[in-house]
């Protein structure tokens, strides 16, 4: 297990340096563009090299990148160019609220499409599975920036339920996150149902539980203690990796509804080049999709006898 | 519960049964007019090759049908109840209680994720009102009857952790809980090794004495079923074209299809001259391309129109009693017309061996291979590296002309082997010398294409031989002009439709997909593609294993008449030793990667035997009445060989073990005579005074004739 | 029959045997559905100039509601946005645009990714882990991050976004391939061709490859959808191609603001993607379903 752990670690930290490199690289092409997003298209030539100049800029670029990955070992995560304060006291409250937002969308879309996937699986080809595999291809087709306008035109225009932006200017507040997490959930739920539909219909499929019903056991059982048992083992691996994808279009949400989060901040960070503020993003994308995979490999290998007890 | 005891009629009976699948192609009938009763007590066997539908008519008994089948005429009695007429949840109680199942796949059949132990209680839990307590009792009492070691760690093992055939006898343990009356067995050892195989089948003989259980057991092959029946019913393409006591026809069959059965399929014990392999021409007929009347009609040596070609009123030729026989029954129109006495259809020829000069010569060849174990377990537990010794002390030559055969159970390294010869694998150590060339660490990509086009293979799987995405003819062609027997396009077409001819397929094969081809014709193509640079040597792994009975007959004699005329070396590999006893001159048995015994094929066939060979011998299934085997049934399972036995490797399971010489010392090769080379420490004395495994015994009447 | 004569009719029978694979989709409602809205847009992508009423650009009347009829000028079915261009004519010609880049991206990553997975699935080893590390590194970053930022960097064209949609999805195909070719690696055609002493890259394009079409096909239909959704959302966020011409996602963007005030700006382009997004999961559905019945 050490060895894994440290195997996984090392792995991490290799991808986040590279990750880091190819970002650094990339932000380099047109390097001096940023001169003008800091000083607004009117500043003048010299300005612009003189601000390049004072930040340090004009130093080769390795120079640059090896103090930025000094600093960012020993925790400093450099001053964000937009805001003009450090990094971390805008990331990690950014952080906090989109945590709170993907953990509201999971909340739901784990049961909703278990319980969904399940029941399609267990009759392949029933007019229950039809509806359920069809439903979920439609919302799967709909991508969150045209379910935005959709749901805030019926919840908020027609019915006037909820509001429409979720700023959260006033504090926390539980209705502004109705609308974001539903248009999450909507986009995200099909795809999980889908997986674990497929795995269901699979394991009814196998011999084994052919044995179950030959044995005599009733439906029910076969059902609880037969195949959900190994039917939901590939689920739990797409539920975590889901979470990585989940940062995509929570972006898109977080843009639209003007909710302040981490998703919203690296888009304005990658349109602003604020290039401190896309790598300290960046690490923690590569962090969490790094942990969300080993969780994945760690649960699967602890759900799957086969594997535990090879 | 007390039905179980207060019946006595038949325990089961199917009458006129007609079961279909429904599929978008329309109605496809697997199963029609099947007819059996079973007493008390009585052994039934349901014989036939591959999609003849036995496995259907056991779903039909226990009306478990999946989502597009069906019973469509007729009726399965149980005790005298219609099971047509019982609830979902009266048969739910008949399930695993009175009738219970035995399948083919263990590993398959048992949840992989849930302790063997409960799923071995639940069977008493859900159908006997009993406490935890006294189920895990009666689980651990019944796996001691099937003779299971340690059954308090199996109950507490997962399926992946247990062996195959301790898996199925964990199978055949569930099925036994609740004292069913009814067992069927779909198949059991099929995907087992034969010394396997022969300690399940002896378990299911002492199984219905000592529980007095009615069983129908479902088989491909004849000679289990002489071993575990009394009854047997013969099928084929969904119907049953004979039924009769065991011995009545396996001595007497009448229909020319059983009759074609047995002569196809090969016998050990009987001297090959005497009883000739004879292939049934032409193929299974697909369930909707039956034709009418007579099934097997278009395969048959008495068809007669008019006749044969009239179906009755259940769609295909009635049932007829065989009138002086009561219970024997033929479905064939002209059953007493035939005359067997002079019918001398054409036998495979078997060639007299002429061997030439020394075309392979291996010698001390050793092929390690390292693991580098990925899975995250064995990065958890660290341990990453690991060797497999696949083959270790292998030396053996082989001549012009001469077909050798491997033989050995799964796993023993027979397939590494093939790979180091053509080149997929180099040796760790020593030498393969072919055609004068030591090719051992040659690596195909760096042999001439006059190397690799003298040695070629032919595969087990026909399935999987030939591209599905390209033709017939473009794969031969590309062959032809890789091995640049022909560069220009004419002679290369040319070529390709000799090549054809020479596997006796018409030439517009040529165009086909493989889609399009049977089992067997795939197989000729792969023939056909092994000989296309001509060979001087041939590798044949498992070439008709994978092929319905009645085909691998005729592949094998193609395979040997072919290998006659170009006087090619051909190393046959199998696990079946009915089958290299007929075409085989020399034979090398192998063991968990090394050799145990090799020699002439008499030789081998006859004491002194390796105790190993002796063991394998007298596990083969031999479907013939005047054939008395000895019964050796090995204990324990099949070493792995990630950790073979020190010593002599069959020591873990060795009958005739002398001691713990055996299990610290590699034992030597002993010559039993010139070329006879057995590998054990039993002085050779002992080893010729063996008495020999397979006997034929004098009945008052001529054997199977 | 002459040796070119019998080459092409070789040639042909497997472009028509695919096709005729492909055909199957008609036992597939679902498929068949699929097929009809994709075809549908197709045909307004071909057909824009003359199906659509209004110039897509034209600046007409602001604010018009959905089917309003305005003298002089004709009815604007699905109303106008706020500088008054016609909603459905932009929807058409929109159509374009993605029908355009969508499928030339992902053709591009797959030719990058095909050759790749081949690669690291047939050679295994060390050719495997440097490939396998590479596409892991790209996969463990959000998709949409890694395009905004190239996309932010070197600017919004089509060409941009081919490339953007190449490196960010063919680490993705790259798994798909490895793992078809994992598999079918061993099967004995290819021990057959092995044997022969054929080529590696010969026997991952002629023996392989072909029997993973299958697969790549339903794959090449799912991933087709999701970068149209892709191009939409870049569009949405302000890095699409650039204005004037029209754009679904951009056409969202535009108007977002007036969604609360006026949803038919948003929600018709809405429904114009998710539509053709629908088509091709749903396509991709029914060709799954009837290459597994066989
Ligand atoms: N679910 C199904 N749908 C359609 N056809 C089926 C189905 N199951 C079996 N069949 C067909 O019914 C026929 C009988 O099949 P069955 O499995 O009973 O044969 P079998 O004798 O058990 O063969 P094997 O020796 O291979 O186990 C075959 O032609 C098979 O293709
Ligand atoms: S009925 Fe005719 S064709 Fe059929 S087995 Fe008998 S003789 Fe042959
Ligand atoms: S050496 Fe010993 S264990 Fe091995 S076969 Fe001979 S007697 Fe048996
Ligand atoms: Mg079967």
């Amino acid at each position: 297990m050490l060895i894994f752990m440290v195997r996984r670690f090392g792995t991490m930290v290799l991808t986040m340096v590279v990750v880091s490199l190819l970002l650094f690289l990339l932000l380099e092409i047109n390097i001096g563009s940023v001169a003008i997003k800091v000083l607004g298209p009117y500043s003048s030539e010299e300005q612009r090299n003189i601000w390049l100049e004072a930040n340090g800029y004009f130093e080769p670029f390795y120079i640059r990148y090896f103090s930025w990955l000094g600093n960012f070992i020993t925790g400093d995560f450099g001053d964000s160019i937009r805001f003009k304060v450090p990094v971390g006291e805008i990331l990690w409250p950014r952080l906090a609220n989109t945590g709170i937002l993907g953990l509201a969308t999971m909340l739901v879309v784990i049961p909703l499409s278990l319980v969904l996937g399940v029941l399609a699986g267990m009759k392949e080809g029933s007019n229950l599975d039809r509806g359920i595999s069809v439903g979920s291809i439609v919302t799967t087709s709909i991508p969150e920036f045209a379910s935005a306008p959709l749901l805030s035109a019926i919840f908020v225009f027609y019915l006037d339920w909820l509001p429409g932006t979720s700023s959260m200017a006033s504090g926390f507040s539980l209705v502004q996150l109705v609308l974001p997490a539903m248009v999450l959930v909507l986009y995200d739920f099909g795809y999980v149902t889908r997986m674990t539909r497929a795995s269901m219909a699979e394991v009814m499929m196998t011999h084994y539980i052919r044995t179950a019903v030959l044995k005599g056991l009733p439906y029910k059982t076969v059902i609880t203690r037969h195949a959900l048992r190994n039917a939901l083992i590939a689920p739990f691996t797409v539920i975590m990796l889901q979470i990585n994808w989940l940062l995509s279009g929570v972006i898109v949400v977080e843009f639209f509804f003007a909710y302040k989060g981490f998703g919203a901040l690296l888009l304005e960070a990658s349109l602003t080049k604020d290039i401190f503020m896309i790598e300290a993003c960046a690490m923690v994308a590569v962090f969490v999709a790094v942990a969300t995979q080993t969780i994945a490999d760690v649960g699967y290998t602890y759900l799957n006898p086969r594997i535990r007890f090879a | 519960m007390n039905t179980k005891a207060d019946y006595d009629g038949p325990i089961l009976e199917c009458r006129n049964l007609s079961i279909s699948y429904f599929t978008r192609a329309g109605e496809i009938p697997a199963v029609v007019d099947f007819n059996l009763t079973l007493e008390q007590g009585g052994s039934v066997g349901l014989v036939g090759e591959s999609g003849c539908g036995k496995s259907t008519v056991a779903m039909a008994i226990m009306q478990y049908m999946g989502s597009n089948g069906g019973i469509v005429g007729g009726q399965v009695i149980y005790k005298g109840r219609d099971l047509a007429t019982c609830s979902e949840e009266e048969l739910r109680q008949l399930r695993g209680n009175e009738i219970s199942m035995v399948y083919q796949e263990p590993m398959a059949s048992l949840n992989p994720s849930i302790t063997l132990g409960k799923q071995l209680m639940e069977v008493p839990l859900c159908h006997e009102n009993i406490s935890e307590k006294e189920a895990y009792g009666r689980a651990v009492q019944i796996l001691a009857d099937v003779n299971l070691p340690d059954p308090e760690r199996v109950m507490a093992s997962y399926p992946h952790q247990i062996s195959g055939g301790q898996q199925q006898r964990v199978v055949i343990a569930m099925a036994l809980l609740s004292n069913p009356s009814l067992l069927l067995l779909d198949e059991p050892t099929t995907a087992l090794d034969v010394t396997v195989e022969a300690g399940i089948v002896e378990l299911i003989g002492d199984i219905a004495k000592k529980f007095n259980t009615s069983m129908v057991y479902i088989s491909h092959n004849l000679g289990l079923i002489l071993a575990t029946c009394d009854r047997v019913n013969v099928m084929y393409s969904g119907v049953v074209v004979e039924n009769g006591s065991v011995d009545e026809v396996f001595d007497h069959m009448r229909h020319p299809y059983t009759k074609g059965l047995f002569s196809c399929i090969p016998l050990p014990g009987t001297d090959k001259m005497a009883h000739p392999l004879v292939p049934i021409r032409g193929q299974l007929p697909l369930p909707h391309e039956r034709p009418p009347g007579c099934y097997f009609g278009p395969r048959c040596d008495f068809f007669q129109e008019g006749r044969c070609d009239k179906a009755g009123e259940r769609g295909t030729i009635d049932m007829r009693d065989v009138d002086d026989r009561p219970g024997h029954v033929v479905r064939c129109e002209r059953w007493n017309e035939i005359d067997w006495e002079n019918y001398r259809p054409e036998g495979v020829t078997s060639y007299p061996l002429q061997a030439g000069e020394e075309v392979l010569s291996i010698d001390n060849m050793r092929k390690y291979y390292e693991l580098n174990d990925n899975s995250i377990a064995a990065m958890i537990s660290g341990k990453r590296v690991r060797y497999v010794k696949a083959n270790e002390r292998i030396s053996f030559n082989a001549h012009e002309g001469e077909t050798i055969a491997i033989v050995g159970e799964s796993g023993c390294g027979k397939s590494t082997f093939a790979k180091v010869l053509m080149g997929l694998e180099t040796a760790t150590d020593g030498d393969v010398v072919f055609n004068g060339k030591d090719v051992s660490e040659l690596p195909v990509q760096q042999r001439s294409p006059e190397q690799v086009g003298s040695m070629q293979m032919v595969f087990q799987n026909p399935f999987d031989t030939l591209n599905p995405s390209h033709a017939v003819g473009s794969q031969l062609a590309r062959v032809i002009k890789k091995f640049g027997v022909e560069s220009d396009k004419h002679k290369i077409e040319q070529r390709v439709m000799e090549l054809l001819d020479l596997v006796k397929l018409p030439r517009d094969f040529a165009r086909r997909r493989p889609r399009q081809l049977s089992g067997g014709q795939k197989q000729r193509v792969g023939i056909a593609r092994a000989f296309a640079g001509n060979p001087a040597m041939v590798v044949a792994d498992e070439p008709v294993s994978a092929l319905d009975v009645s085909v691998q007959a005729a592949i094998t004699g193609l395979l040997m008449d072919i290998q006659h005329t170009y006087r090619t070396t051909l190393l046959f590999i199998s696990h079946d030793l009915s089958l290299v006893r007929y075409l085989a001159d020399r034979v090398v048995v192998m063991y968990l990667g090394q050799i145990m015994e090799q020699g002439t094929t008499d030789e081998v066939f006859a004491p002194p035997y390796h105790p190993y060979t002796e063991a394998l011998l007298s596990a083969v299934p031999i479907a013939d009445t005047s054939i008395k085997k000895k019964r050796i049934i090995l204990e324990g399972n099949l070493p792995s060989v990630m950790s073979p036995p020190k010593g002599c490797p069959f020591n873990t399971r060795c009958p005739r073990k002398i001691g713990s010489i055996c299990e610290t010392e590699v034992p030597p090769f002993v010559e039993a005579g010139p070329g006879h080379v057995i590998m054990c420490h039993i002085p050779m004395e002992e080893l010729k005074s063996v008495e020999p495994v397979i006997v034929q015994v004098d009945k008052d009447r001529p054997a199977a004739e | 029959m002459t040796d070119i004569a019998a080459g092409v009719q070789r040639r042909e029978s497997r472009i028509v045997r695919t096709l005729k694979g492909l055909a199957l989709i008609r036992e597939s409602v679902v498929g068949m559905i699929g097929l009809a809205l994709v075809l549908f847009w197709v045909a307004m992508a071909a057909f824009a100039n003359q199906i659509a009423p209004f110039p897509p650009n034209a600046t007409l009347y602001p604010l018009a509601a959905p089917g309003e009829f305005v003298e002089g000028m004709g009815t604007f079915w699905l109303g106008t946005d706020h500088i008054g261009r016609d909603i459905l004519s932009r929807i058409i010609h929109g159509s374009r645009q993605v029908l355009l880049y969508a499928p030339l991206a992902t053709l591009c990553a797959y030719l990058v990714g095909i050759p790749m997975g081949l690669a690291a699935g047939y050679r295994r080893g060390a050719t495997d882990g440097v490939l396998s590390f590479i596409s892991n590194v790209i996969l463990s970053f959000p998709v949409l991050v890694l395009y905004i930022i190239i996309i932010a960097t070197i600017g919004a064209s089509g060409a941009n976004i081919v490339v953007a949609v190449t490196f960010a999805s063919a680490p993705g195909i790259f798994r798909i391939v490895r793992g078809l070719v994992l598999d079918l690696r061993n099967r004995e055609y290819v021990f057959a061709a092995e044997t022969r002493g054929e080529t590696p890259w010969r026997i991952m394009l002629v023996e392989i490859l072909p029997n993973a079409r299958g697969p790549l096909i339903v794959d090449a239909c799912l991933r087709l959808g999701y970068v149209i959704i892709t191009i939409g959302v870049l569009g949405f966020l302000g890095l699409g191609l650039p204005p004037p011409d029209p754009d679904w996602g951009g056409m969202i963007n535009e108007t977002r603001q007036m969604a609360m005030s006026f949803p038919h700006m948003t929600v018709f382009p809405g429904i114009a993607i998710s539509s053709l997004v629908l088509g091709f999961n749903l396509l991709a559905d029914g060709l799954r379903e009837v290459s597994l019945r066989d």
